[in-house]
């Protein structure tokens, strides 16, 4: 499964939401319904999925799934 | 702490604290579980000149400026004690704004030097590029490998290739007068064109003596910098008293809630500032901790949290509070004594919730215009209903005062800014024969306490002609369990001049969280509703489909989020009547 796909499943069941519905392009913080603090939350997942590091100041170009995925992509 | 009455400069004050703390420890760095660096002030003093020599032999003087962008780290005192030494005047410029808001401060403040870091210069050189004023700039955590040379024709070093400094012991501080600006600060205020405050070494140095007074700090105490050090508070906080108390300050390059608990853990964090929204997330936290317990042992702290509270009502008792309440003080370090609380309003149940397990927030009042703050809580007793009282220098007045008692809150005193950078007529609407004008509107009750209602500019009148304050009204509904933000408007403010809505009716914006449920929120916010004065009431709810936009400093862009709802659809369909509901029931 590609890189965004995971993503999209860690971050709906983190948050309680349906993941079926979601798509790479979609805004992470409108469909989550989450603010910065709380996606930071969710950085820390990933690090722990993938067993990477991301540094908070990475979130301030992120906008979509298919960004965060790019960002972790840099990293994996 | 160091006695600052014959003290002319910041410069002279910090350089005064590298000496007389030398072998202390003075900063720390942590991510991640992990210590990435240690120094000592005697260290920090090298740097601090490293820096101040390189700008000198760049030809700079007493009186020119440089910015400084970059996340709270050791670079950032370090970068700012180096300005200061150097007899340089010091622009804190915010890390959170977008590139081209940083190249358009930098336009307006013209340094001739901007410190950065890699993260924030990658993303700002292609604007910097256009300027008229170019600044030399150097570059603080370049990966490897990465060049610097990107920008035509700009100068542009790595932090560490700067020249080992030559004279540590013998450099020569660049005097400075009181009266001689020492910052630009940047308000980031909620809307309009971003002015630069320009704080002189005086204004500083009051308030450092006003604040030392009433919040002594001890040498092995440590304070944990996590809002921008750019920001008026924790400059302050987190790196003026720090310094000249010969204390501690620990950085972290995450802001993630579970190493937050590591760093305060290992390092026994003493002191910390936090605006509202981040204390949220610290009390979201303990509460969690709290409801996982065992329904014997959730008894037992509620018995604790009741002692507590009785023991420390007229001033607060650590020793006994982190004995008494030992498992939820451990999960902050159990040394943690203060919690410095500003910034945006902080709402009264978090303050009591914080005091009742024996950590009590001190919440002030304050703005860029004045340095840091204004009003403070002494805790004697403690209370979450107001601001506190003036702090040591400050002269308070109300003005314009309503039949309420409330009226426009003015301040004079040695805090006060010298004026905004190039925008005299600005200036001298603010500042009227030396008495700042705030823009908030607030009440002094019979102890001298400041209860602050709300922004000036956002009172509302209502069809009645009572006065309104979103702020006011936000705060007595309080946190509604499933709301995750909520922010109270005129109908007439976010659909102007559209018809049957009745002027001024107030209307709550409400965004729900994850497991938010509509009508749950909606039964209990109109039952709050029905709590408040007659005229302070609610009449409409709308759902907002996005998180609120918020400034730097975590308050919410009233402007923008009206924006954001209007684009939503029309008044018809978004607005839900809350005495609808209220009759359904």
């Amino acid at each position: 499964m590609s890189t965004v796909h995971e993503l999209i499943d860690l971050a709906a069941s983190h948050f309680g939401v349906d993941g079926s519905g979601l798509a790479p392009d979609d805004d992470l913080f409108a469909s989550l319904g989450i603010d910065s603090v709380k996606a930071l939350e969710l950085m820390t997942e990933l690090e722990l999925e993938w067993d990477i590091e991301i540094p908070d100041y990475e979130l301030r170009e992120v906008k979509t799934f298919a960004d965060l995925a790019a960002v972790c992509d840099r990293r994996r | 702490m160091l006695p600052l009455g014959h003290v002319q400069s910041l410069g002279e004050a910090l350089l005064d604290a590298t000496y007389t703390f030398k072998s202390n420890v003075a900063l720390l760095e942590a991510d991640r579980r992990r210590e990435t660096g240690r120094r000592t002030f005697a260290e920090v003093r090298a740097e601090a000149v490293q820096v101040a020599e390189w700008l000198q032999a760049g030809g700079f003087v007493a009186g020119d400026r440089c910015a400084i962008l970059m996340q709270n780290g050791s670079r950032w005192p370090i970068g700012a004690t180096g300005v200061f030494i150097a007899g340089g005047v010091l622009l804190p410029l915010d890390y959170k704004l977008t590139a081209p808001e940083q190249a358009a401060l930098i336009a307006h403040g013209r340094p001739s030097v901007l410190l950065t870091e890699w993260p924030v210069w990658r993303l700002l050189r292609d604007h910097i590029a256009g300027l008229e004023h170019r600044p030399r700039v150097v570059v603080h955590d370049v990966p490897e490998g990465e060049a610097l040379d990107a920008v035509d024709g700009l100068e542009v070093v790595r932090w560490d290739d700067l020249p080992a400094p030559v004279d540590v012991e013998g450099f020569a501080l660049v005097e400075r007068a009181r009266e001689d600006v020492a910052c630009i600060v940047y308000s980031s205020g909620t809307g309009g064109t971003p002015k630069g405050c320009m704080l002189t070494h005086d204004n500083y140095l009051c308030q450092a003596e006003a604040l030392g007074a009433w919040y002594p700090m001890a040498e092995d105490d440590l304070v944990f910098s996590v809002l921008p050090t750019n920001h008026a508070i924790d400059f302050m906080t987190g790196f003026l008293m720090p310094a000249l108390f010969g204390g501690r300050v620990v950085h972290q390059r995450t802001l993630r809630g579970e190493f937050l608990s590591w760093t305060m853990q290992h390092y026994g964090v003493t002191h910390i500032a936090l605006v509202p929204r981040l204390l949220k997330m610290f009390e979201e936290k303990i509460r969690e901790r709290i409801d996982g317990l065992p329904a014997w042992q959730r008894l037992v702290v509620d018995g604790l949290l009741a002692v507590n509270e009785a023991a420390t009502w007229k001033r607060p008792n650590h020793a006994l509070s982190s004995k008494l309440l030992k498992p939820l003080h451990d999960g902050f370090g159990g040394r943690l004594r203060y919690i410095f609380a500003g910034g945006a309003f902080v709402e009264r149940d978090m303050a009591e919730f914080f005091h009742r397990i024996g950590i009590p927030v001190a919440i002030g009042y304050g703005l860029t215009e004045a340095g840091t703050v204004l009003t403070l809580n002494d805790l004697a007793p403690f209370r979450a209903d107001t601001v506190g009282r003036p702090i040591d220098g400050v002269e308070l007045e109300l003005r314009d005062v309503d039949a309420d008692g409330v009226g426009e809150v003015w301040v004079r005193g040695g805090t006060v800014m010298k004026g905004y950078l190039d925008e005299p007529e600005l200036t001298a609407e603010t500042i009227v024969d030396g008495w700042l004008r705030t823009g908030d509107r607030g009440r002094l009750d019979a102890s001298g306490h400041l209860k602050l209602l709300g922004r000036a500019k956002n009172m509302i009148v209502t069809a009645g002609g009572k006065n309104v304050y979103p702020e006011d009204v936000e705060a007595l509904i309080g946190d509604l369990p499933g709301c995750e933000e909520l922010c109270v408007v005129a109908t007439d403010y976010v659909w102007p001049g559209r018809g049957g809505l009745g002027a001024e009716t107030l209307a709550a914006v409400v965004y729900l969280g994850d497991d938010g449920d509509l009508d749950t929120v909606l039964g209990e916010l109109a039952r709050r509703n029905r709590t408040l004065a007659d005229y302070k009431r609610l009449a409409f709810v709308v759902v907002a489909d996005d998180a609120f936009p918020r400034t730097a400093s975590m308050k919410v862009k009233r402007g923008v989020l009206a924006e954001q709802v209007r684009a939503q659809g029309e008044p018809t369909d978004l607005l839900r009547a809350l005495d609808a509901r209220e009759a359904a029931e």
